[in-house]
């Protein structure tokens, strides 16, 4: 360890950050990532590194009621609210078999940026646990931003006790330029459920920072599906461990991107237990100039044996333009496993779309179907059916 | 839990069995001091007779070197390399050219017997007036023997089709021009950390050049060995292929047990023009170090291919089963149109063994295409990597790949990993990447066993399965070899 560098604060950070990153913090040692960092090395924050992000000033109920009226949301459940890194009190309403408690602090993730820089500028959040054997049913976390060059760092935190479970609808949506770093605890018990369905519907000029650290018990299940669908750069990064035997992590998700913009989906899926199991689908579909990344890991501990592991990432070119960047990777300490993963990168099929062309569907039409029947395969893997439609309308043409 | 102790304690039985090729020559040698500078650097060229720009060449290179840092990227963790404490050049004492074999250094033949060269090619080797008359082989070799290719056979028949092929401190000599133009132009002298290195003080490797049209009449091939204690042994290799033309390459390592960790930072460099074709085979078998991971070379490589011309095809095949850490990622430039790029390894390790390696394909032309196979197994407390890029430039188009990456783990204490890297900017390109991960099974061992194999035999068996795609790819005499190498690399891994 290089004493010298953890005292620096890098010059572009405090502009960065808009308030004081702390001298000797972890944020200031870490300074903002650069493209020389192989973890960001497709995602460069170039584009966010030279505004002041300053702290949200506070939303009124009434613009939030307007912006969370145009978002997708089911209509029963409980529904907690948080406009510009604030909770709504007049928006949220949680069921009695939802508990709230008091944060508790969890793994720092400290070589993780976006964990280092929520941990630094953490605002509020929602704390909560689903009491043993409860199922608390539906829940909507919605985080709202609106406004220009400021940033939101919410945290929240979500235990599931013994056989408990839940829906999770996370919904990222906002207006203006802005950062949203959200960091989201999950806690799986044994036997417990948690379905995260996440919808990122930021800006289209917004960044979005968010990561996810679930640690799931003994036959418990971590099921999450992410849609990333807006933001000029997002990175959901999702750090999944299975901690006891016959635990389930499913980290799927499709990415939209258009424009000139980014999303970027970096997963980190550790198996510390034996007879555990995890899957992932990625579907990427790019067009214009847009850049997908794909950053999947598994990593199966030397105790880990019998480990199930599947990984999947597709992607779509319907451009001359577009790029994609994809690194899935095997960390394998364990003999008796079976572990695969698979990519392929591509253009529409020009027989494909002669089949559909030739019984008289239009060119647009015809590629139109061919880029829903892609993305429907991951699409299926949303078990929850209300949320899968929201999901479906929601995806871009 | 008692089963898993008698298995460990069979398994440490089994792994004593030593580096069949372990041995080591004595023989006179001409060695620099130790330590790297300026000096050095002059001194090498010096004593290899090499014209100023060639010099002027490696000082670059040296300056460049020092102003750089070792790469800590890959997956593999040594004690700091100490690059001041080993000598950088090697030479076997001149003689006379010998008249017969019985004139020759008796510890020099004896080496040749035990790499299983044969009589009259080592005649040949040793310089012998007048062997080369005495019997066609279809192997040429220009064997490298510390540091300076003692002899190069079948010059004479090579000549006739116009093949050069030299050691490459002959080559610069004698064919100044040629090396001038190309050595450095696939792989620049501040390419990397260790290609710097090689390129200040490279001391000899091979120089091949085939003219237009040529098919060359015999497979090239070199046995690499590091003999003396502490040099470590820098190889440039040159192969230019011109339009129409084709060779095929074979290149062999063994290298004698000793304690201390050595250094292997060699240069491979391809250049294939339109319609050209080169293979380049390696079976690399250095010292792995013992049980306890001591001594083993260190092999950091860096070989690269060019595809410069339309339709030229560059093929790597590798069976990597030694050196304590190898760092080598054969890769393919395929800046021709239509041009072919193709990987295929076997990467084995064992005890302590650390492998990271794996290819680049860059595709910057149409219509490229490129083939990874990669077969990695990881026995004893071993950790093996496949890293590879797979990279479509916006230009690329309709350009292919298929990647096959598989893992086979034998034993709980081993590692096996896989990093691929696949970028796309065209949306013509095609890639597919597949990778697996997976032990041998107890069916499988069990349906041999039931049939009489021994459990070495089986695994033997199973695992020249699991590779069969690869070694395929080999030329006749190397897949035998290969094939043994493999199982003597996993003796006792299963228990």
């Amino acid at each position: 360890m290089n004493v010298a560098t953890t005292v620096q604060t890098s010059p572009g950070l405090e502009a960065f950050v808009g308030r004081s990153a702390g001298q000797g913090t972890a944020l200031s040692a870490m300074g903002i990532p650069t493209r020389r960092v192989e973890a960001w090395r497709y995602t460069p924050l170039r584009a966010f590194a030279d505004t002041v992000w300053a702290e949200a000033p506070a939303l009124s109920d009434a613009q939030a009621q307007t912006v969370l009226a145009g978002l997708p949301l089911p209509e029963a459940g409980s529904c907690v609210v948080f406009a510009n890194g604030r909770r709504v009190e007049a928006l949220s309403s949680l069921s009695d078999s939802i508990v709230s408690t008091a944060a508790e602090a969890e793994d720092p993730l400290e070589d993780r940026f976006s964990a280092v820089l929520n941990a630094a500028l953490v605002q509020d959040g929602l704390s909560v646990r689903i009491p043993a054997g409860t199922d608390a049913g539906m829940l909507a976390l919605v985080s709202l931003t609106v406004g220009e060059n400021i940033s939101t760092h919410l945290r929240h935190r979500i235990v599931l006790e013994e056989g408990a479970s839940l829906t999770l609808f996370d919904v990222n949506a906002g207006e203006g330029r802005y950062v949203t770093n959200p960091r989201l605890d999950i806690v799986v018990g044994k036997g417990a459920r948690l379905t995260h369905v996440k919808l990122q519907q930021d800006s289209l000029t917004a960044g979005h920072l968010a990561i996810v650290a679930a640690s799931v018990d003994g036959n418990g299940n971590y099921d999450s599906f992410t849609l990333n669908n807006g933001s000029e750069l997002a990175r959901h990064e999702v750090v999944a461990k299975l901690t006891a035997a016959h635990a389930q992590v499913h980290v799927n998700g499709i990415q939209i991107v258009d424009g000139s913009r980014l999303n970027d989906l970096t997963s980190m899926i550790y198996h510390a237990a034996p007879d555990c199991g995890s899957r992932q689908t990625v579907k990427t579909v790019l067009s214009e100039s847009g850049q997908g990344v794909f950053q999947g890991k598994i990593l199966v501990d030397r105790i880990a044996q019998k480990t199930d592991g599947y990984q999947m990432n597709q992607a779509l070119l319907l451009s001359e333009k577009a790029q994609i960047n994809s690194k899935p990777e095997l960390e394998i300490y364990a003999d008796d496993v079976k572990c695969s993963h698979g990519a392929t990168v591509g253009a529409l099929d020009d027989e494909q779309l002669f089949y559909l062309r030739s019984r008289g569907i239009p060119e647009a039409e015809a590629r139109d179907i061919l880029v829903r029947a892609f993305l429907l395969d991951a699409l299926d893997l949303v078990t929850d059916e209300t949320l899968r439609d929201l999901l479906q309308g929601s995806i871009r043409a | 839990m008692p089963a898993v102790t008698e298995t460990r304690e069979t398994v440490e039985k089994l792994a004593k069995s030593s580096y069949e090729w372990g041995f080591e020559t004595d023989i006179e040698m001409d060695i620099a001091p130790k330590g790297l500078n300026e000096e050095t650097v002059r001194l090498i060229s010096a004593r290899k007779e090499e014209p100023e720009w060639m010099l002027e060449w490696r000082l670059k290179a040296f300056r460049m070197w020092l102003e750089m840092k070792e790469p800590e990227w890959a997956k593999v963790s040594h004690p700091p390399i100490d690059y001041q404490d080993a000598h950088y050049f090697a030479q076997p004492k001149k003689k006379p050219g010998p008249k017969s074999l019985d004139e020759v250094d008796p510890e020099l033949l004896k080496t040749y017997a035990k790499l299983g060269i044969p009589l009259h090619e080592q005649a040949l080797l040793a310089g012998v007036e007048g062997a080369e008359e005495q019997k066609r082989m279809p192997v040429a070799v220009d064997a490298v023997f510390d540091s300076v290719s003692v002899a190069t056979t079948f010059r004479k028949t090579l000549e006739e089709a116009g093949v050069i092929f030299c050691p490459i401190s002959e080559a610069i000599r004698e064919h100044s021009d040629l090396v001038k133009q190309y050595l450095g132009s696939v792989v620049p002298a501040g390419d990397n950390f260790f290609a710097a290195l090689n390129s200040a003080v490279f001391t000899d490797g091979s120089f091949v050049y085939v003219p237009k049209g040529v098919r060359c009449p015999m497979e090239l091939s070199t046995y690499f060995r590091i003999n003396a204690r502490n040099t470590g042994q820098f190889e440039r290799t040159l192969i230019i292929v011109e339009e129409r033309a084709s060779v095929s390459y074979l290149e062999g390592c063994t290298a004698p047990q000793r304690d201390e960790n050595q250094l292997h930072a060699a240069v491979v460099e391809l250049i294939a023009m339109d319609d050209a074709s080169i293979k380049y085979s390696t079976v690399q078998n250095w010292y792995p170090g013992d049980d306890e991971g001591r001594g083993g070379i260190y092999n950091f490589v860096t070989k690269r291919g060019a595809c410069r011309g339309v339709r030229s095809k560059i093929s790597w095949t590798q069976v990597e089963t030694g050196s304590s850490i190898t760092w080598k990622y054969p890769s393919c430039v395929l800046a021709g149109e239509g041009s072919v790029g193709e990987f295929y390894s076997v990467a084995v390790t064992n005890n302590h063994q650390q492998a990271d390696t794996g290819t680049k394909m860059i595709h910057l032309a149409p219509n490229t295409r490129s083939t990874i196979i990669a077969k990695t197994i990881s026995a004893g407390k071993s950790d093996s990597t496949y890293r590879g890029l797979v990279r479509m430039q916006p230009k690329a188009r309709n350009a292919r790949n298929f990647t096959q990456c598989d893992s086979l783990l034998i034993g709980d204490q081993c590692g096996a990993h896989t990093v691929p890297y696949i970028e796309s900017r065209n949306m013509t390109a095609r890639i597919e990447h597949e990778a697996t991960t997976s032990k041998i099974s107890e069916d499988q061992l069990f349906y041999c066993r039931s049939r009489g194999l021994s459990e070495e035999d089986a695994v033997g068996l199973i695992v020249n399965g699991f590779c069969r795609e690869v070694l395929k790819e080999l030329p006749m005499e190397f897949a035998v070899e290969a094939q043994k190498l493999l199982q003597i690399s996993l003796e006792g891994s299963v228990g």
